[in-house]
């Protein structure tokens, strides 16, 4: 569904990506780890076409990302949800109407079955009774529900989820991976996970990726992650990580 | 910001046109700022019936105080002042609120959603600002004159008829066209500016708060500067 090959960025002089190359099964769920600035949300805006490769190439579907035009972008783009770190709601608009909009913008649903699929979806993430409220108006972890309910509401093959508890209390944090999980059973998305929520959120992935140095440095089930002896996998991983996840 | 100017001219014209967020700008950079435009453009004309009867007087020709003050506040006064009260309230706004929605990767998720952020951001502002420009100048103009009446004919003895006589034999509709040609092309620069600095902020200017507080500056800064520098053209062209 997704393959990247040989992808290179460099900012300014300073190589980001160096050679990078994963490949994500249709209705796989994939976690990108990697230490702090090593690149792992430059990747994933490769993956959606927000940013464009110096070198190597993105294809999804079996189209090369970097040399769609911009009708071809979105088009694929409608086919995919992507959770932002800070959530990136509209301020201006209420939980509810940001949950209607994609809808309003992309379908030609009834305003009625809009209604109905907007108030199903904040029922899923656990948000009925805040339809109301602005963006400013509610805490960090319901701003992440709320934008995985914009997300999700299009019914997406593709997920990509950029650091979805960052910032999250414990408790919050993995109220948020059992709910991707639970959104994962319900709508079978393939995903794409970067996180640094180790190892909750092994638990909730098929498979594991870890980028380091412009590379992905290794790749592997979250069983093989856990008993890796890789020295740079266990630095980050840590000790004692064993038996500590669910799947 | 060629290429920027010339996507929004591209979406301007191809539809689907956003009306909602359309009517919520011309609300925005048009009604919000009639307060605005009718104070400056009441005490402009003030100043120009003093300043202008003061002149005309001492050649004894303050019977024409009406068309001076009709062709400044219309060929020239209506349109720039007007514009520059509305970059000042309208610009800065629209660059600060572009720009929070660009470090708040608000844009980000426009387009992620397969969505073109121009047609929401930029081309309602844009055919807001076309059509308001113009109406706001009438009123400055309008208001203007009459306040130019207010000091030249009730203040210091200038005649109703002389006044407003003297301006409809002068003033002619090349002059009236003058400044709406010049209200419209202003209305473009805020629009252009202001968007083009706020949809860049992080590129072209610095990152978080500190980055849309340059945007904004340098939006209502080259807006303003735009609008004296061509106005000078134009009134090159026109003259």
């Amino acid at each position: 569904m997704i393959e990247i090959e040989g992808l290179h960025k460099s900012f300014d002089g300073n190589e980001v990506l160096s050679g990078v190359s994963l490949a994500i099964n249709k209705g796989e769920v994939v976690a990108l780890i990697g230490g702090s600035g090593c690149g792992k949300s430059v990747l994933v805006k490769h993956v959606v076409g927000l940013m464009k490769p110096d070198r190597g190439r993105v294809i999804v579907d079996g189209r090369e990302i970097s040399t769609l035009n911009s009708r071809g972008l979105r088009e694929l783009r409608a086919r995919l949800g992507f959770l932002f770190q800070g959530g990136a709601l509209f301020d201006s608009m209420t939980v509810f109407e940001n949950v209607v909009f994609p809808l309003k913008e992309k379908t030609k649903l009834s305003d009625e079955l809009i209604r109905t699929r907007a108030f199903k979806e904040l029922e899923l993430v656990g948000l009925s009774g805040s339809e109301h409220k602005y963006p400013s108006q509610i805490s960090g972890g319901m701003v992440k529900r709320a934008a995985l309910a914009r997300a999700l509401v299009m019914d997406p093959e593709i997920m990509v989820f950029d650091e979805p508890t960052t910032g999250l209390d414990p408790v919050i944090g993995l109220a948020i991976l059992r709910l991707i999980d639970a959104c994962h059973r319900r709508l079978s998305f393939t995903g794409l996970i970067v996180t640094h929520e180790i190892p909750k959120v092994f638990s909730i992935v098929d498979r594991v990726a870890m980028l380091h140095k412009g590379i992905i440095w290794a790749e592997g089930s979250p069983q093989e992650f856990v008993s890796s002896k890789d020295s740079v996998v266990r630095e980050f991983v840590g000790e004692g990580t064993e038996g500590s996840f669910i799947r | 910001m060629g290429l920027f100017l010339v996507r929004t001219l591209f979406y301007t014209f191809i539809p689907p046109l956003k009306f909602a967020r359309f009517l919520k700008q011309i609300r925005f950079i048009g009604f919000q700022s009639t307060i605005v435009i009718l104070l400056t453009g009441g005490f402009s004309g003030m100043v120009l019936g003093f300043q202008g009867f003061y002149s005309l007087s001492r050649f004894g020709s303050d019977a024409f105080l009406g068309p001076m003050v009709g062709l400044a506040l219309i060929k020239e006064l209506g349109p720039v002042i007007t514009a520059l009260m509305v970059t000042g309230r309208a610009g800065s706004a629209i660059a600060a609120e572009i720009g929070i929605m660009r470090i708040s990767e608000q844009i980000d998720a426009l387009e992620l959603m397969g969505l073109n952020p121009y047609r929401y951001l930029v081309v309602p502002n844009f055919l807001a600002a076309i059509i308001c420009l113009p109406l706001l100048t009438a009123i400055f103009d309008v208001v203007g004159i009459f306040g130019g009446f207010l000091i030249g004919g009730k203040l210091l003895g200038v005649g109703a008829g002389t006044y407003f006589g003297e301006m409809a034999n002068y003033v002619e509709m090349r002059d009236i066209m003058e400044g709406v040609y010049k209200s419209l092309s202003f209305g473009i620069i805020i629009v252009w500016v202001s968007c083009f600095k706020g949809y860049y902020t992080g590129i072209f200017t610095g990152f978080g708060a500190e980055g849309v507080s340059s945007a904004t500056t340098q939006a209502v800064v080259l807006s303003s500067v735009l609008i004296l520098v061509w106005d000078y053209f134009m009134t090159s062209l026109l003259f």
